[in-house]
């Protein structure tokens, strides 16, 4: 069911997703400070979201958004409970 | 599929990835982490919307399907990045500024992130004892 020009344009958009989820890994690895890793760390979480959409149109499957959904949530509780503990020593008050 | 809509598809699924790499790149060639919040917080979200429109126009057309899906997700991304952005960048403020080195933000008042605990950021005075109802409105 994929067309050829859907395919070349999905190849091109996995490459560059998958270059911007490496780039985030150096910034993750390389960052001065807690606050860069935990932005790089969110751009990681939707960079693998898009990667994962991307897979279901490949793929032409519905399940991968439930994932992708999942992938959401719990990058945004995670990165707000990091920040949430540097600025207060306490996820929970 | 019509062709129109392959090309349509298509050039989606390359502008979004154009942008993702824009915001990725910008991670990694900005100096200074308040430019850095920049790229990732605007560019990868555009890029990631990008993504969400062509699968949407994607499965209606191949599958004569509308799915909601997407559009959850994309409204939970655009809703939650802003917020990661502001608490990313208090999380820099706190920890790699000094108070006194920033700007101040025009009139009397400090910033509110920086404000000592009290009436001044906006919290309420406690009840007095014996008021009653009216102090726990007020």
């Amino acid at each position: 069911m994929i067309t050829p020009m859907i395919s070349v344009a999905l190849i091109f958009a996995f490459a560059c997703f998958g270059l911007g989820l490496l780039l985030n890994l150096w910034r993750v690895l390389t960052g001065p400070a807690a606050s860069d890793r935990i932005l790089a760390l969110d751009t990681m979480v939707i960079n693998a979201i898009a990667l994962l959409i991307l897979l279901g149109i490949r793929q032409g499957s519905a399940i991968y958004f439930e994932v992708s959904m999942l992938f959401a949530l719990v990058g945004f509780v995670s990165t707000v409970a990091y920040c949430r503990f540097l600025l207060r020593g306490d996820v929970i008050e | 599929m019509a062709l129109w809509m392959e090309i349509l598809i298509s050039a989606l699924l390359v502008l979004a990835g154009l942008f993702a790499i824009v915001g990725s790149f910008g991670l990694i060639r900005l100096p200074d982490p308040m430019t850095r919040l920049h790229a990732p917080t605007k560019a990868t979200t555009l890029g990631i919307g990008g993504v969400l429109i062509a699968s949407m126009v994607y499965f209606w057309a191949a599958e004569g399907r509308v799915s909601a899906h997407e559009l959850l997700i994309t409204l939970f991304l655009f809703l939650s990045a802003p917020i990661t952005a502001l608490f990313i960048a208090k999380v820099h403020l706190h920890q790699s500024e000094k108070p006194e080195a920033l700007p101040k933000p025009g009139e009397a008042v400090d910033w509110a992130s920086f404000a000592p605990d009290g009436p001044a950021r906006g919290v309420r005075p406690a009840p007095e004892a014996g008021d009653g109802d009216a102090a726990r409105q007020g």
